[in-house]
């Protein structure tokens, strides 16, 4: 693992924040005043399209992509370089290669993670995929083209496992994460397979797997069962990692490399299930979970019926239950791994979107929550982009 | 031949519900298609040179299951989106 460098913590944001929510049916954006009181919530783009991703380049607060599908139409990638006033598709979207005569070629289903490249790489991107594929673009999404030499290497091919061993909506790729300190210091994560990093930008992966749990009945040491949900790094100790996964809430600290399932420490009644990891943007003992119940045949809804976040201020030590403003019964709320999400601006705002299409946010850092869409459709993924 | 364009499609065809195009098989018109409306191919055939799942392709009234099949000038070729994509 690479050398520790020192990291910046950014000043908080002051600006206005903008929320790119990706549904079943297509992307809104809800635009915030300053004071993130009022909203304006926009119009469909690409109505009846499948966006699982919408993403603002950080770099120029410009450019966006969208990872998009129809039911009838396959995957792509639409550009946008005047903050989503208009859009053009990719030239060639993610695609594994054409397989050689006689054989069985892998077929990108949709385009499901993007991650904007390090700040000393303007243009490039990353896009995670299902099934598990790993893509990158070097002229801000215009081409696309696999990279490294995951999505075609027999032992990654062993752990990507098949269809069924994924997701309901397919087997992803996710958590593409670039270290703010060394843009060849790389994460990404696949349900299932497990976590992967490489410190050579690409050129050879390991596996990080130690101290995870799995499901009962499996051998740990088998990468193919692992399946991390959502992974994050922390900004502002970027040694640090935290990660929800399918059976509990993890830390690593880098320099131990192993998982600390920090979950154990959540009430028994809620558990340590869910989808979201949200990270503080400056404090590194500060996250977030919204915990689903994954008892018996796995639910996944707020537990009991009664949403609610878990924020932990010491690093897992501790959890304390946020819930004020939610709804205190009956709301079977999903909320899925890319559909919550924090500001950077002091304190922390929180957001986050239910697959029964309603926004909710905390301007407080989750102490106090309010609605702020609903009637949306089936919420896939909610960014928070600082305008 | 002319081609039949479904309304998921038109975006790339400039709205047009027709459009004409030239080649020896499906697999030569679908990419004449390409050049001209850049990206429709991608959305209905994969990487892999197959029909997607819930897009059928049909010259005159026989469905077509692959691109080889063998095409004449008088052709009429329909794409259609299948019922179950939605």
């Amino acid at each position: 693992m690479p050398r520790s460098k020192k990291a910046t913590s950014p000043q908080p944001a002051t600006g206005s924040v903008a929320l790119l929510i990706g549904t079943r049916k297509g992307a809104f954006v809800l635009r915030g005043e300053r004071t993130r009181r009022t909203w304006k919530l926009s119009a469909p783009l690409f109505l009846g399209h499948i966006v699982h991703h919408l993403v603002l380049d950080p770099r120029d607060r410009r450019t966006m992509l969208m990872a998009a599908r129809t039911g009838h139409l396959g995957p792509t990638v639409f550009r946008s370089i005047d903050l989503g006033n208009t859009w053009k598709e990719a030239k060639t979207p993610p695609a594994f290669p054409k397989a050689p005569e006689g054989q069985k070629g892998r077929v990108v289903d949709h385009v499901f993670w993007l991650t904007p490249g390090h700040p000393s790489e303007p243009g490039l991107w990353y896009a995670g995929t299902s099934p598990q594929g790993l893509f990158r673009s070097n002229d801000g999404g215009i081409t696309w083209e696999p990279f490294s030499y995951i999505n075609d290497d027999p032992q990654y091919r062993e752990w990507m496992g098949s269809v069924q061993d994924g997701t309901p909506d397919g087997p992803k790729l996710h958590s593409i994460i670039v270290d703010p300190r060394d843009p060849t210091h790389l994460y990404f994560a696949m349900s299932g397979g497990g976590v992967h990093e490489s410190v050579d930008g690409g050129r050879t992966w390991t596996s990080l797997v130690q101290g995870l749990d799995v499901v009962e009945g499996f051998d740990s040491a088998d990468i193919t069962v692992h399946d991390p949900h959502c992974v994050r790094l922390c900004p502002s100790k970027p040694d640090r990692l935290y990660q929800q996964n399918h059976c509990g809430i993890y830390r690593m600290e880098r320099t131990e490399g192993r998982w600390v399932r920090i979950g154990n420490n959540m009430p028994k009644q809620v558990g340590d299930i869910g989808f979201p990891m949200v990270l503080h943007p400056r404090d590194p003992d500060t996250a977030w979970v919204f915990p689903m119940d994954g008892s018996t045949v796995w639910p996944r809804v707020s537990p009991d019926g009664k949403p609610a976040a878990y924020v932990t201020k010491n690093a897992g030590k501790n959890w304390t239950r946020q819930d004020k403003g939610f709804p205190r019964s009956n709301a079977w709320w999903t909320v899925k791994r890319q559909a919550m999400t924090a500001d950077a601006h002091e304190p922390v705002g929180l957001y986050l979107g239910t697959t029964s299409g309603e926004i909710w946010a905390s301007r407080t850092g989750g102490t106090n929550w309010t609605c702020l869409a609903r009637h949306l459709p089936e919420i896939y993924s909610v960014e928070a982009a600082e305008l | 031949m002319t081609v039949q364009i479904p309304t998921a499609l038109r975006s790339y065809t400039k709205q047009k519900r027709a459009v004409e195009a030239e080649g020896q098989n499906l697999a030569e018109v679908l990419s004449a298609l390409d050049r001209r409306y850049p990206g429709l191919r991608f959305r209905i055939i994969t990487e892999q040179a197959t029909i997607r799942q819930h897009i059928r392709i049909f010259v005159n009234e026989e469905q077509a299951r692959n691109l080889s099949v063998a095409l004449r000038p008088d052709d009429q070729i329909h794409i259609i989106c299948a019922l179950s994509g939605g």
